[in-house]
C-alpha cells in the first residue's frame, strides 16, 4: 500500500487513486466477515480470534520495528499491561461499574499508554543496539515486577475476570465466542486502518526519517528521540489495544503476557511477514498463529519448527514473506513469470528432501521423549516409528544432506533466472 | 552475623566468578563486533550438555577439556557461516540472527537430550565437603569451580597482555579499521575470538551444569543476568565485566538473607494488609533483588551507556 | 527459492492441519485432556503424571471398568505451569470435543481452570467439561472457589499439615522449625496452616523462620541452607515441588545440613536420590507411600513398565472413579458422570474412598511416613524407603467446608 502523492492530480485520477487505496481494506473487511461463517468449529473460531489479536500486535510492533527501526524485545510488556488494565476494567464492570465489554479495549489502550510512557521515556533516548537492549532490560524488569505486587498483578495466578458481566450493549451479550470474533474483527480492522493513516502523518514520515538516518532528521531540526518516543506511545496504544483483546479472549491475564517469550512471538511473526511494507505482518501473523495453533495439535515440535523458519527467514530472507512477494510483483505484472516457473520447479525436489530430513530428525527426536512417557510412538510419514533404531535416525540424515546438495546445485540456477528476468523487466 | 554470612558470600563468589566466565566472552565479541550476542548463554547450555554426554562414557575429566572445545568449534562455525553472511544487512540482522539462534539452540536441545533436567553429577573425587564456613559444609568441587574460574581469569589476561593475538584483539577492540590498515586478516580474528568467547561459555557451563542443573531452561535463566553484567560493566571492558560479574553474583545470593520488607527497612509504618501500598510495604529486599541487574541494565544504558569501566558507548 | 521454501511448506502443512481438528472419537472413545508441565523446570513432575495417566489408562482399558466398548485416551498437552497457556490449551480441548481435564501441578493453574471451567459450561452446555484434580490441593479449591464441575482426588494442603503438624509436635527432639515455601497460592496457605497448626502446640516448639521462593525459579538453594543454619532450625516445614523440593534437598546434604525435612512431595524416587543418605528422618504426607500394604501389584507393575517407583495412587483412583462413575451412569454425558461421580463411595484396596458431595473432595485415608533404610520397599538408587509412622484414617481427615456448590 504505497502511498501516492495526490496533489496535483485531475479529480477523475484522484478519484480512481482513492478507489484503489479503499479496494483492499473493503476486501480485507469482508473476508474478515466472511471468514468465521467458513470456520465456523470451535477450533476456527478460536483460530480467527487469536489472528485478529495476533495482527493489532504485529502492525503496532511494526511501527516501531520496520517504520521506526526500533527493534523492541520487550513489546509484549506493552501488551501485557494493556491487558492488566482492561482485566480490572472487566472486573469493575462486573462489581457493576457501567463498562460494556466493546469499551474494554480502550482501557487497554490506556494501560499500553502508560507503560509506553514510563518505556519510552528510558528507551527512546537511544536507538539500534542501545535502543534493543534498554527494552531487553526492561522486559525483564517487568516480568519481576509484575510477581512482585500481586494486589495489582495477581502473582503466579494472574487475575481473571468474566467477560459476559458487564452491561450489555444493545441487546449484545458477549459470553459466547462468535460475538467475541466479531468484537475482535472490528476492532483489528479498525485499529489496522488507523495504523495504516499513521504512515502517511508527518509522524510517520518521521518515523522513517529516523530509522534511515537520524542524524539528518536532527540536522533538519527535529529531536529524533522525540520522535521515536512519541511513536512508542502510538505504538503501546495500539500494543495495549491488542492486550485488552487478549483480555477479553482469554478472560486471564498473567506475568506470561508480558514475558520475553510473548515478545519474541511478536517479533517472529513481523519479520517472518516482512518488516519492509506495512501489510506484511499481516500476514505473519497470520501464518504464525496458524502454526502455532495447528502445528502444536500435531507435533511436540512446532516450537523447533518455529524458530528454524525464523532463523530461515533472518539469513535468507530478510525481507520476509512480504518481500518474496515484492520481488515477483514486478515480473508477474509483466508477465514474466511463466520463465521462472522451470528453474524454481527445479528447487522442489531439494526443497522436499531437505524439508522432509528435518522433519523427520524432529520428530524421531520428540517421539523419542514420548516414548519415554509410555505414549505410542506413532507413525511417521507413513511408517512406524523407531526412535530407539539408528537406521532410523540415517534416514532423516540422508533426507537432509540428498536435500542440501540438490539445493546447493540447483539454486544459482533460480537465482540468476529471476536476476535476468528482473533486468530485462526493467530494461523494459 | 558475620559467621552466618561467610557462606552466602563464598556462594555468592563461586556465582559471580561463572558469571565472568560468560560475560568476558561476551564482553569480548561485542567489543570487537559490536554484536550483542543473544545466543551467548545457549553455548553455556550446550557445554553443560556436551559434558554430560562425554561424563556419562568417558568421565567428567575428558568432559572439561573436550566440551569446551567442541562448543568453541560450534561458535567458530556459527560466527563463519552465520553471523558473517547476514552482517552485509547491518546490525540488526545480526542480533535477529543471534535471538534466532537462540531459540533454535533452546528447541534442539530438548529434542536431542529430552525435555527434563539430565543427572550431570559432580565428579566422585571431588564430592565431599572441604572445609566449614559458618557452619556449614563448603563442598570441594565448589573450590574447584572457583579455581578453575580464576585459573581462566589469569590464563586471559595473560593470553591478551602477553600475545600477538592478545595485541590485535585489544587493538581491534579500540581501533577496528586500523587493525585492519595494517594488514591483519580482521575476520578471521573474529572467528578466533567469536569461538574463544563460546569456548569460555561452554567452560563454565562445564563446571556449573553440575552445580546447578542441566536443564533445557538453563540458558533463558542467565541470558539475561549477563546482558545486565556485561552492560553494567561497560561493553568490551574485561575488567568491568569482571566486577560486574562478582557484584551481581554476590547481590543475588547475598539479598536473599535479607528478608526485611522495605516498608520497615524504611521505617514506615505498616500500610494495611491488602493493596498495592501493602506490596510495597511488605517487598523484601530478597523478594525484589531478581529485578535489580535489570534495573542495573537500563539505567546505565539510558544514562551512562559505557558502563562502570567501559570507554566506548553502546 | 524463498518463495518455494514458504509455499512449499505451507501446502504440506495446511491440508494436514485441516483434517486434523474435528470430531475423530469414536462414540464410546472418553478422551482425558491431561493440561501439566511437560517442558521447563517441572516439566519431570508433569512426565511423571503421564506416566501415572498412561498407566490408569490401560489398567481400565484392560478391565473394561468404564462399561463394555468403552475406551479412554489421554491427550497430553504441555502448560508449563503457566495459568494463561492451561486456558489456551483448555480451549483447545473443548473446541476438540473433549469433556474431562485432569490436572494437579500448580494450584495457581488449578484455580484458573475452575474458573474459566464454570463459565465454559454456563456459555456452552453442550461442550461441558469435567475437571479432575489429582494433585492440587489449595483448600480454595474445596472452599470459597469450589466448583460443581472439580474434583479433587488428593488430600487438600490443610488436611495435610493437619498430620504432619501432629508428627511434628510428636517429635520431642524437634524444637525449631522454619517454614519455606513457593510463592503462590497454595505455598501461601500451607505457610498459614503451618503457623496455625504448630503454634502454641508444645512450649518448646518455635517457628524460627518463614521464606517463600518463586516456584521453579531458584537454581542454587545452598543461601537458603545457610539461613536454616543461621535460624538454628532443626526442622523444615516445606510444601516445594519438582524440581525445587530435589534441589532443596540437594543442597541440604551438599552444605551437611543436619535438620529434618517435614514435606508434601519428597516422595519420589528421583528426589529422595538426590537428597543422598541425609535424608534418613525426612518426612512426607500422603494418600500412599511406599510400604502402605494393599496396592503392591499395582506399584509393581508400574515399575516394571517404566523403570520407576510408583507415586501417584490419586491417579489410579481418579482413573478407576470415573470409569466407575461412567458405568454406573452409563453415559459418557459429562454432566451425568460428574452427578454420578458427586458423593460415590468406592472400596479401594486402600479403604473406601468418599468423594464427599458436599465440595468434592475425596475423603480417604492418609499416611505419614519417614525415609528409613532397610525396610521391604526401598528405592533402589538410595536404598531408603518409606516407613509408615502415622495412618489416618478416613474420617478423622474430615474438615468443615465453605463450599457452596450449585450442581446445574
Amino acid at each position: 500500500m504505497s502511498m501516492t502523492v495526490q496533489h496535483g492530480m485531475l479529480p477523475l485520477e484522484r478519484r480512481q487513486a482513492a478507489l484503489r487505496a479503499a479496494l483492499p481494506w473493503v476486501l480485507v473487511a469482508l473476508a474478515a466477515f466472511v471468514a468465521p461463517f467458513l470456520l465456523s468449529s470451535g477450533f476456527g473460531l478460536s483460530l480467527l480470534c487469536r489472528m485478529g489479536i495476533a495482527i493489532v500486535f504485529a502492525l503496532s510492533f511494526n511501527m516501531l520495528l520496520g517504520q521506526g527501526g526500533m527493534l523492541d524485545f520487550g513489546h509484549a510488556v506493552l501488551l501485557g499491561f494493556g491487558g492488566f488494565a482492561a482485566m480490572h476494567a472487566m472486573r469493575a464492570a462486573g462489581a457493576g461499574l457501567w463498562i460494556p465489554a466493546p469499551l474494554l479495549p480502550l482501557f487497554g489502550a490506556a494501560g499500553g499508554l502508560l507503560a509506553a510512557l514510563l518505556g519510552g521515556w528510558v528507551a527512546a533516548r537511544r536507538h539500534e543496539t542501545a535502543f534493543a537492549m534498554i527494552t531487553l532490560g526492561l522486559a525483564e524488569l517487568a516480568s519481576a515486577a509484575v510477581l512482585m505486587f500481586p494486589s495489582l498483578f495477581g502473582g503466579e495466578e494472574g487475575i481473571t475476570g468474566d467477560r459476559s458481566d458487564g452491561p450489555a450493549l444493545f441487546g449484545l451479550g458477549f459470553g459466547r465466542q462468535w460475538n467475541v470474533y466479531f468484537l475482535i474483527a472490528t476492532w483489528a480492522f479498525g485499529c489496522s486502518f488507523l495504523m495504516w493513516r499513521y504512515t502517511a502523518t508527518p509522524l510517520g514520515r518521521l518515523a522513517n526519517a529516523v530509522r534511515d538516518d537520524d542524524q539528518r532528521v536532527s540536522f533538519l531540526g527535529y529531536d529524533p528521540a522525540r520522535v521515536r518516543f512519541l511513536v512508542f506511545l502510538l505504538s503501546g496504544l495500539f500494543a495495549g489495544i491488542a492486550g485488552g483483546l487478549q483480555a477479553l479472549n482469554d478472560e486471564i491475564v498473567t506475568s506470561t503476557n508480558v514475558s520475553s517469550e510473548a515478545s519474541g512471538a511478536v517479533l517472529l511473526m513481523t519479520f517472518i511477514g516482512g518488516v519492509g511494507t506495512f501489510w506484511g505482518p499481516v500476514l505473519g501473523a497470520i501464518l504464525v498463529t496458524f502454526l502455532q495453533i495447528a502445528l502444536s495439535t500435531m507435533t511436540d515440535a512446532w516450537q523447533l519448527y518455529d524458530g528454524l523458519l525464523f532463523l530461515a527467514a533472518v539469513v535468507w530472507a530478510p525481507g520476509g514473506l512480504s518481500g518474496i512477494i515484492l520481488a515477483h510483483t514486478p515480473l508477474l505484472r509483466a508477465g514474466r513469470g511463466a520463465a521462472l516457473v522451470g528453474p524454481y520447479a527445479a528447487q522442489l525436489p531439494g526443497l522436499a528432501l531437505a524439508l522432509a530430513g528435518v522433519v523427520w530428525l524432529a520428530e524421531l527426536g520428540f517421539r523419542l521423549q514420548a516414548v519415554r512417557n509410555g505414549a505410542p510412538a506413532g507413525l511417521l510419514l507413513g511408517m512406524t516409528a523407531r526412535p530407539h533404531e539408528i537406521w532410523q535416525w540415517a534416514i532423516g540424515v540422508a533426507l537432509l544432506l540428498a536435500g542440501a546438495t540438490l539445493l546447493h546445485r540447483f539454486w544459482p540456477r533460480a537465482k540468476m533466472a529471476w536476476q535476468a528476468q528482473m533486468a530485462a523487466t526493467i530494461a523494459a | 552475623m558475620s559467621l552466618t554470612l561467610a557462606p552466602i558470600l563464598f556462594n555468592g563468589l563461586v556465582f559471580g566468578l561463572l558469571l565472568f566466565m560468560l560475560s568476558s566472552g561476551l564482553t569480548l565479541i561485542f567489543g570487537m563486533m559490536g554484536v550483542l550476542n543473544l545466543s551467548h548463554a545457549s553455548f553455556y547450555m550446550l557445554g553443560a550438555y556436551l559434558a554430560y554426554t562425554i561424563s556419562v562414557g568417558l568421565g567428567f575429566w575428558v568432559g572439561l577439556v573436550v566440551a569446551p572445545v567442541l562448543v568453541g568449534l560450534i561458535g567458530a562455525v556459527v560466527q563463519r557461516y552465520g553471523l558473517r553472511a547476514v552482517h552485509r544487512y547491518g546490525h540488526m540482522a545480526e542480533l535477529l540472527f543471534t535471538f534466532a539462534l537462540a531459540l533454535v539452540i533452546g528447541e534442539v536441545v530438548p529434542l536431542i537430550w529430552g525435555r527434563n533436567p539430565v543427572r550431570y553429577q559432580v565428579p566422585h573425587v571431588l564430592d565431599f565437603p572441604l572445609f566449614q564456613l559458618g557452619g556449614t559444609d563448603i563442598p570441594a568441587y565448589r573450590v574447584f569451580m572457583m579455581a578453575v574460574s580464576l585459573g581462566m581469569f589469569v590464563a586471559l589476561f595473560t593470553a591478551l597482555a602477553r600475545t600477538r593475538l592478545g595485541l590485535v584483539v585489544r587493538a581491534a577492540l579500540t581501533h577496528p579499521d586500523m587493525v585492519s590498515m595494517l594488514g591483519h586478516d580482521v575476520p578471521r580474528v573474529f572467528t578466533s575470538v567469536f569461538g574463544a568467547g563460546c569456548a569460555l561459555a561452554g567452560l563454565a557451563g562445564v563446571i556449573g551444569g553440575n552445580a546447578f542443573t542441566t536443564q533445557p531452561g538453563m540458558a533463558a535463566s542467565l541470558g539475561g543476568i549477563v546482558f545486565a553484567v556485561v552492560v553494567m560493566g561497560g561493553l568490551g571492558s574485561i575488567w568491568g565485566a569482571f566486577v560486574a560479574s562478582v557484584l551481581i553474583g554476590l547481590l543475588q545470593t547475598a539479598s536473599i538473607s535479607l528478608d526485611l520488607p522495605f516498608g520497615r527497612l524504611l521505617g514506615l509504618p505498616p500500610a494495611g494488609s491488602d493493596g498495592l501500598l501493602a506490596d510495597l510495604w511488605s517487598l523484601t529486599v530478597a523478594r525484589a533483588a531478581p529485578a535489580v541487574p535489570y534495573l542495573l541494565l537500563v539505567l546505565v544504558l539510558a544514562f551512562r551507556p559505557r558502563g562502570l569501566f567501559g570507554s566506548r558507548n553502546a | 527459492m524463498r518463495l518455494r521454501l514458504n509455499a512449499a511448506m505451507l501446502g504440506l502443512i495446511v491440508p494436514v492441519a485441516l483434517a486434523h481438528p474435528g470430531p475423530l472419537l469414536a462414540d464410546e472413545t472418553v478422551r482425558i485432556a491431561y493440561i501439566d508441565p511437560l517442558s521447563g523446570p517441572l516439566a519431570e513432575t508433569g512426565q511423571l503424571g503421564e506416566q501415572h495417566f498412561r498407566f490408569a489408562i490401560d489398567r481400565v482399558n484392560a478391565s473394561g471398568a468404564a462399561g463394555p466398548g468403552r475406551h479412554f485416551e489421554l491427550v497430553a498437552l504441555d502448560n508449563e505451569v503457566s495459568p494463561e497457556k492451561s486456558l489456551a490449551l483448555l480451549r483447545k480441548a473443548v473446541d476438540d470435543g473433549v469433556h474431562y481435564v485432569t490436572q494437579g501441578n500448580g494450584s495457581a493453574v488449578a484455580f484458573a481452570l475452575v474458573a474459566a471451567i464454570d463459565k465454559n459450561n454456563k456459555r456452552d452446555p453442550d461442550k461441558s467439561v469435567v475437571f479432575l484434580n489429582y494433585a492440587a490441593v489449595d483448600p480454595g479449591l474445596t472452599n470459597d472457589k469450589c466448583s460443581f464441575w472439580h474434583f479433587r482426588f488428593d488430600a487438600d494442603s490443610d488436611m495435610k499439615m493437619k498430620a504432619l503438624s501432629d508428627y511434628i509436635v510428636s517429635q520431642a527432639d524437634i524444637h525449631k522449625v522454619y517454614i519455606f515455601n513457593p510463592d503462590y497460592s497454595f505455598g501461601v496457605s500451607v505457610q498459614k496452616a503451618a503457623e496455625k497448626l504448630l503454634t502454641d502446640r508444645r512450649p518448646d516448639l518455635k517457628i524460627v523462620g518463614e521464606d517463600r521462593v518463586p516456584l521453579g525459579k531458584v537454581k542454587d538453594f545452598t543461601p537458603y541452607i545457610a539461613k536454616f543454619q543461621a535460624a538454628g532450625a532443626d526442622a523444615v516445614v516445606t510444601g516445594n515441588w519438582g524440581q525445587d523440593i530435589e534441589l532443596l534437598t540437594k543442597a541440604a546434604a551438599d552444605s551437611g545440613y543436619k535438620g529434618r525435612f517435614f514435606t508434601y512431595y519428597i516422595g519420589d524416587q528421583v528426589t529422595v536420590a538426590a537428597a543422598g543418605p541425609g535424608a534418613v528422618g525426612d518426612v512426607q504426607v500422603a494418600t500412599w507411600s511406599d510400604n502402605v500394604p494393599g496396592i503392591d501389584d499395582i506399584a509393581d507393575a508400574f515399575q516394571a513398565r517404566f523403570h520407576r517407583a510408583f507415586y501417584y495412587w490419586n491417579v489410579v483412583n481418579e482413573i478407576d472413579t470415573l470409569a466407575a462413575a461412567i458405568k454406573q451412569a452409563d453415559s459418557t454425558d459429562p454432566l451425568k458422570v460428574a452427578k454420578a461421580m458427586s458423593g460415590m463411595k468406592r472400596q479401594t484396596p486402600l479403604g473406601v474412598s468418599d468423594m464427599r458431595a458436599d465440595d468434592h473432595q475425596m475423603i480417604q485415608p492418609l499416611y505419614v511416613s519417614q525415609l528409613e533404610p532397610n525396610l521391604p520397599h526401598v528405592f533402589p538408587d538410595s536404598k531408603l524407603g518409606f516407613k509408615t509412622v502415622a495412618t489416618i484414617p478416613a474420617d478423622q481427615t474430615r474438615m468443615a467446608t465453605s463450599c457452596k456448590m450449585e450442581a446445574p
